[in-house]
């Protein structure tokens, strides 16, 4: 299996991509919604970050095995978010 | 050293061997997920006790340097995944173009900080003695409006009546704001010496379609600051703006 090249089109249009939403989130950001603010910034980051990790990172073009180790990466940091946040929002 | 792209005896083929070394540059970069997911988690935990005091702090960032920077840096991640590409297709005189354009939007992003901090020191924003986060609004420059003025000692007044011990608060919420901007900004400084290490190798005609992984794993390694500072920009300068 040779290395998959990302045209330089796929790239022009990711990065416009993620332009366009740094603008969407600062506009969110000016909108009161109460708590679901932080919800909409943390979603539109975690919209650009999976964009950059496929595209400009090639994780969508990368071996199952390499996909994994992101996987496990995020799922740990959840674990660490999860645990201790589930500790600090229920107590007295 | 390995710098031609010939193959080690451990490997069976260079596909094979370049698999190995970005396997490799991921498990890195999945520590230092951890790494800053610690600070990360430490800012989630203050912001949820002391919310008030960091609506107050977020809100005396400049939100026009904060967004011209983030607009920065994802054109650097472009110009040097443009660089991986041009590597791999064997553009040599695009790939050292192309990395000499990503040190330089990175090195924008460096200067804006500097603009930003300098900005912090002299509203006595630093975490310490001299912390005071009402100076700005009683020692205002020649250049601030009034109403400027007006609008951030009410907003001031009513953070206040909400939190007495603001003071304390907004300096918890800048130590978090230097130490994970700083930790982020000292990530694209080495990130500055490597690309200009890669761009020293590109001048010398190194990189080829068959051998380009060191431009492959900074670029990984670049877009990963990308993706650190896009998750610290809506958590530090987009608090609280509605109000």
């Amino acid at each position: 299996m040779s290395e998959h090249i990302v045209s330089p089109k796929i790239y022009a249009v990711i990065g416009s991509t993620l332009l366009l939403f740094t603008g969407v989130t600062v506009y969110a950001a000016y909108v009161d919604l109460g708590p679901l603010n932080i919800v909409v910034a943390l979603a539109i980051a975690t919209f650009k970050a999976t964009l950059v990790v496929l595209y400009f990172m090639h994780l969508r073009y990368s071996p199952k095995r390499t996909q994994l180790v992101i996987i496990a990466g995020v799922f740990w940091l959840a674990v660490m978010l999860f645990m201790t946040l589930s500790d600090y929002i229920t107590r007295a | 050293m390995h710098r031609t792209g010939e193959l080690y005896g451990q490997f069976q083929t260079l596909d094979q061997q370049r698999e190995s070394a970005t396997f490799g540059m991921w498990v890195f970069l999945v520590t230092e997920i951890l790494f800053f997911g610690g600070l990360f988690l430490t800012y989630t935990i203050n912001r949820h006790v002391y919310g008030v005091a960091f609506g107050v702090g977020s809100n005396t960032l400049d939100l026009k340097l904060g967004g011209f920077n983030t607009a920065v840096l994802i054109a650097s991640s472009f110009t040097m995944a443009m660089a991986v590409w041009a590597s791999q297709t064997g553009k040599k005189t695009q790939v050292t173009i192309f990395l000499i354009l990503t040190l330089i939007l990175g090195s924008t992003f460096l200067g804006v900080k500097v603009i930003e901090y300098s900005q912090k020191f002299e509203h006595h924003l630093i975490p310490g003695h001299g912390f005071d986060i009402s100076y700005h609004s009683q020692n205002p420059s020649a250049t601030d409006t009034p109403k400027l003025i007006q609008g951030e000692k009410e907003e001031l007044e009513k953070a206040l009546s909400r939190d007495p011990y603001l003071n304390s608060h907004t300096q918890l919420y800048f130590s978090l704001y230097f130490g994970m901007t700083g930790l982020h900004a000292l990530h694209m400084v080495v990130g500055a010496g490597l690309l200009i290490w890669l761009i020293k190798q590109s001048f010398r005609g190194r990189f080829t379609p068959d051998y380009n992984t060191p431009v492959e794993l900074i670029g990984l390694y670049w877009h990963f600051v990308d993706i650190v500072w896009i998750y610290l920009f809506p958590l530090l300068y987009l608090i609280d703006r509605h109000q």
